[in-house]
């Protein structure tokens, strides 16, 4: 069998171009769907292929690019699949040569968080399609992806439902970035982790800009570099749409893009078998640069990527539970406001990564974990170390990941290695390795190296490179042994020189058992750095540890200019300053007027002072309620205006968050005053008026289950009834979807009728929503809070 | 296959962004006024406004194939005889902010909202400008599906005929909703009388979002 993995390593190998633009000129109108006419014109897409076999090009692509079942039914999915395979085979049999790339494109839906389609439902989507090529294709192109999440899911789906090599493009801007935020390194990391067989960039572009392009994305592959640039940019002329470039131009851009390391080249929009013809002369003769394997250890996130060996690197450890009892109590209750703040706060402290773990004894880990690191990922782009014992909840967390994670870890157990490394192998990741194995821990530091080059050539196995493993030789507690923190350090330098590997440590380990811990910890890791440590995961908040970071980067010529040293320096407050700062908002007034005033951090200091002499609940119906009454009622007089009730809230909040961590240091629980299902109904993406309801109803010390907008009847009934809600508050803006409302009204109604409506939102007046059925009509939102308030009275 | 324009800034409007507040026509306070800023410069950095549209012909009731409604056509379409289908969008950095501030501060993410509505409303007069530039033809007044007896359905068609998700990375859900959350699509006439429009011609006086009307 002929084997496009052989034909693309020997010359540079030629793509077809333009397919969209070449059916229109033959009658294809605007709106209608390409893939219909594998079946109704399939003379047509036959001859287009064979016109660019006859022009040059070694394979061609199917006319697939919208081949899915959000746009066609079952079976004529099934028809204009076929019909495509059918219309290229044809060509290449009439062509007597060519092999056949099967074509897809984009969903055309943006997936979760940002849109609405599940990542999950991504893969199946496109497996639906991809199930149907079997072996009639020589390659899969996914091609035109301008989301790294739904690339990810389409690799996924065609490396879960076929043999075939995978060649992947997306789509970059003049400025190196998808339209959703992911650059050039971040791209090639992660598809390079999913193991693709080919990568590169496709339309958008001209092959001008496409060109400057090249050379980085060749620099950062290890894989052949595909380039299918545009024929310059549409731009409009007397009401048509032209592309700039004319052959010659975009021929002679070709060529330079083989010379600065494209491999695999054709056109896309504007393109014709004229263009390709004009590509094969122009670069006949040229050899491609060489397939280099390049030494990157880089993580990314769906914007950038981090990469390890260049200045050592933070990874934040706050997000696990290991000794904190309110991120426990938050991970049980299902609080994840708490967590996001914990991961967001230390993401301000200068972290490159966040590690996430979530295992708390009784809780499911595995869910937790998906759940927490796409929550994470949903409000910060700082990529993530995925951090659990349990090989499931990695794979779980792995899977759904947006771009490439570091995964927390493997160890040189047979056990561990035979159920880590497939993981990394199919997802992709850099892995850290604990250097333990059966026998535990070795006391000496060649112990340690002996089982790092285990578990390399185990990983070897695999395909899994040295770029791709972060050794940790093992920070033990000094307290316990004092040679212990020498032998860690020798392993670590050991493992750098004798392996060229990078590493990270836990340094906070070595303190365990000591006083003021900080102190001791910032010495051991500027230790752990001069031996060149890559990363170490650690505290952010820690002065100490800030402090010793900073000075060593400024100290070893890693900090140009001082400037990270100064930035850092200028702002650190000695410890005395901080308490007079403290002291002033404590003289400034009250809780309550701190709360009316919209003063977050007086209020917080305020409330801690309260603490020390009254109870929680004397607190909150003492000061918090009444603060927050008195704002309400001037909301409802006009008075006070949006911004400003906000802030009340938010200071309001603050002062909560004081009395939530006192209760979880005591162990007592929160009492609520009931629960509330919140939603903007389906159809509907206004939520601001119903984010303020949430907001408010917490200071209140109701429990508050958010669904977003955009919310099927369904699923608001299925969380009321979970939650066992006492209200349900629904809102809609737009008098389309007022309807919708009266529908959810409705299912609630009749299957959950012990549960009270309340409706909010811009269109709807008082009768309009006793209309519709609600039970109660919330004019503003202290007007919902009042009615949520008497429901729960009972 | 549609024409992209991209736009490197924008004019901010603060009444505009205070509007959607419901300040009304109050002014702001001095901190709403200051968070305000912080909250544009926030968003400033990660706007990513561009527009991809096509020229189409206006036949009866239709652009492009596409029906406007009856009362639609009639008011901003009236003697014309081309107009310009677009869609716009802030990017997807907008929705990412508002995703953050959503989770963690509903302060933020309110202001938020009402400056990436602000900035929406900007990047479509933008645009119009843009087209405006070098022609003789006067443009009248946008309108959008969802509005008056333009139906919503519509949005479907106007994405088959733009491709807005391989444009500009603007994709429309089940329930016709488009993510990026802050876009716009909408239909300009050529030649097309200015109407009286918006809050001067609505029967709500009282309104919250009302524009001062001179």
């Amino acid at each position: 069998m002929k084997d496009i993995l052989t034909a693309i390593k020997r010359n540079p190998f030629v793509l077809d171009g333009g397919m969209g633009t070449l059916l229109q000129g033959r009658g294809l109108s605007a709106g209608e769907k390409p893939e219909r006419w594998n079946v109704s014109h399939f003379e047509v897409i036959e001859q287009i292929h064979l016109e660019y076999l006859q022009a040059g090009a070694d394979a061609v692509t199917t006319n697939t690019f919208g081949a899915n079942a959000l746009h066609y039914g079952e079976e004529e999915l099934i028809s204009v699949v076929e019909a495509g395979l059918a219309c290229a085979e044809r060509a290449v049999k009439r062509a007597g040569k060519g092999y056949v790339l099967f074509d897809v494109g984009p969903c055309g839906r943006l997936l979760k968080p940002y849109g609405d389609l599940d990542f999950e439902d991504a893969v199946q989507l496109f497996q639906k399609t991809l199930s149907l090529v079997g072996n009639r294709a020589d390659a899969i192109l996914i091609e035109t992806m301008n989301d790294c999440y739904e690339t990810k899911a389409a690799v996924l789906a065609a490396k879960e439902c076929s043999d075939l090599p995978i060649f992947v493009t997306n789509v970059y801007g003049a400025d190196g970035k998808l339209v959703t935020g992911a650059d050039i390194p971040t791209m090639v990391a992660m598809l390079e982790g999913l193991g693709v067989q080919a990568i590169g960039m496709n339309c958008s572009l001209g092959s001008k800009q496409m060109a400057e392009l090249t050379g980085e994305f060749y620099a950062r592959a290890s894989l052949p570099v595909i380039v299918q640039p545009n024929a310059g940019l549409p731009r409009e002329e007397d009401g048509k749409t032209l592309f700039e470039e004319g052959e010659e131009e975009f021929a002679k851009n070709v060529r330079r893009m083989v010379e600065e390391g494209a491999r695999i080249v054709g056109g896309c929009c504007g393109t014709t078998p004229n263009f390709i013809r004009r590509v094969k002369n122009t670069i006949n003769g040229v050899a491609p640069l060489p397939v280099c394997k390049r030494e990157i250890c880089a993580v990314t996130s769906y914007t950038h990527a981090v990469e390890f060996g260049k200045i050592p690197l933070l990874i934040g450890e706050r997000v696990n539970p290991t000794g904190k009892k309110r991120l426990k109590q938050a991970l049980a209750e299902g609080d994840t406001e708490y967590v996001l703040n914990e991961a967001l706060s230390q993401t301000e402290k200068g972290v490159s990564l966040l590690d996430v773990n979530v295992g708390v004894p009784g809780l499911d880990e595995k869910k937790l974990l998906t759940k927490y690191t796409c929550a994470i990922q949903s409000v910060t782009d700082v990529p993530l170390q995925l951090d659990s014992s349990s090989p499931s909840a990695l794979e779980g967390a792995m899977r759904r990941y947006n771009g490439k994670p570091m995964v927390n870890s493997v160890n040189g157990k047979q056990e561990s290695m035979d159920a880590v490394f497939p993981l990394v192998k199919k997802y992709g990741g850099v892995v850290v390795a604990l250097t333990l194995d059966e026998s535990g821990i070795p006391q000496t530091a060649e112990g340690r190296l002996a089982i790092a080059r285990r578990i390399l050539k185990e990983a070897k196995k695999y395909g899994i490179e040295r770029k791709d493993i972060l050794f940790d030789p093992l920070a033990m507690a000094v307290s316990a042994d004092p040679s212990a923190p020498s032998v860690t350090l020798a392993a670590l330098k050991l493992i750098r020189e004798k392996l060229g590997a990078n590493t990270v440590l836990g340094v906070s380990n070595v303190s365990f058992g000591l006083p003021n811990r900080e102190v001791i910890t910032a010495g051991f890791f500027t230790m752990a750095l001069t031996c060149g440590l890559s990363a170490a995961i650690m505290n952010p908040f820690s002065v100490e540890m800030q402090k010793a970071y900073y000075s060593y980067l400024a100290l070893t010529g890693k900090d140009e200019n001082c400037e990270k040293y100064v930035s850092f320096a200028s702002l650190y407050t000695p410890s005395a300053v901080a308490e007079g700062g403290r002291k002033q908002a404590i003289e400034d007034g009250t809780l309550k007027s701190a709360i009316a005033q919209g003063r977050a951090e007086s209020a917080s200091v305020l409330c801690a002072e309260l603490l020390k002499t009254q109870s929680p609940i004397a607190i909150i119906d003492g000061h918090i309620v009444p603060a927050l009454d008195e704002v309400g009622k001037g909301f409802e007089e006009r008075r006070v205006y949006l911004p400003q009730l906000l802030m009340s809230a938010d200071a309001a909040k603050a002062a909560f968050e004081k009395i939530k961590a006192y209760l979880a240091s005591t162990g007592a629980k929160e009492e609520k005053r009931g629960t509330v299902v919140l939603a903007t109904v389906k159809g509907d993406i206004h939520d601001i008026g119903k984010n303020i309801v949430k907001a408010l109803l917490e200071n209140y010390a109701f429990r508050v289950i958010d669904l977003g907008k955009d919310v099927p009847p369904e699923k608001v009934l299925e969380s009321a009834k979970e939650y066992g809600a006492q209200v349900v508050g629904l809102s809609a803006l737009m008098t389309t979807t007022v309807p919708m409302m009266e529908q959810t009204i409705a299912l609630l109604h009749q299957e959950y009728p012990a549960c009270k409506v309340v409706v909010g939102g811009a269109v709807l007046t008082e009768e309009y929503a006793k209309k519709i059925g609600a039970d109660g009509y919330g004019k503003d939102a202290m007007a919902s809070v009042r009615f949520c308030e008497n429901v729960c009275k009972g | 296959m549609s024409v992209i324009k991209r736009f490197e800034k924008l004019d901010f409007c603060e009444r505009e962004a205070l509007r959607y507040l419901r300040f009304g026509q109050s002014e702001a306070d001095e901190r709403t006024h200051s968070a305000l800023e912080e909250v544009k410069k926030e968003a400033e950095a990660v706007l990513a406004p561009s527009v991809c549209y096509l020229q189409a012909d206006v036949c009866g009731n239709c652009v492009g194939g596409i029906f406007v409604g009856e009362k639609s056509a009639g008011r901003f379409l009236s003697g014309c005889r081309r107009a310009v289908v677009f869609a716009a969008t802030l990017g997807i950095g907008i929705d990412r902010l508002l995703s953050k501030y959503g989770q963690t501060d509903a302060f933020k993410c309110a202001l938020l909202q009402a400056v990436g509505a602000a900035y929406a409303e900007s990047l479509c007069d933008a645009f119009c400008s843009f087209l405006q530039e070098n022609r003789k033809e006067a443009l009248g007044d946008r309108f959008s599906p969802g509005y008056g007896d333009f139906p919503l359905q519509a949005q479907r068609e106007i994405f088959a005929l733009l491709s807005p998700e391989r444009a500009i990375g603007l994709t429309l859900n089940e329930s016709l909703l488009m993510s990026p959350s802050k876009s716009v699509t909408a239909i300009v006439g050529w030649g097309a009388p200015k109407t009286e429009k918006g809050c001067a011609s609505c029967q709500m006086q009282d309104c919250d979002y009302r524009k001062d009307i001179k």
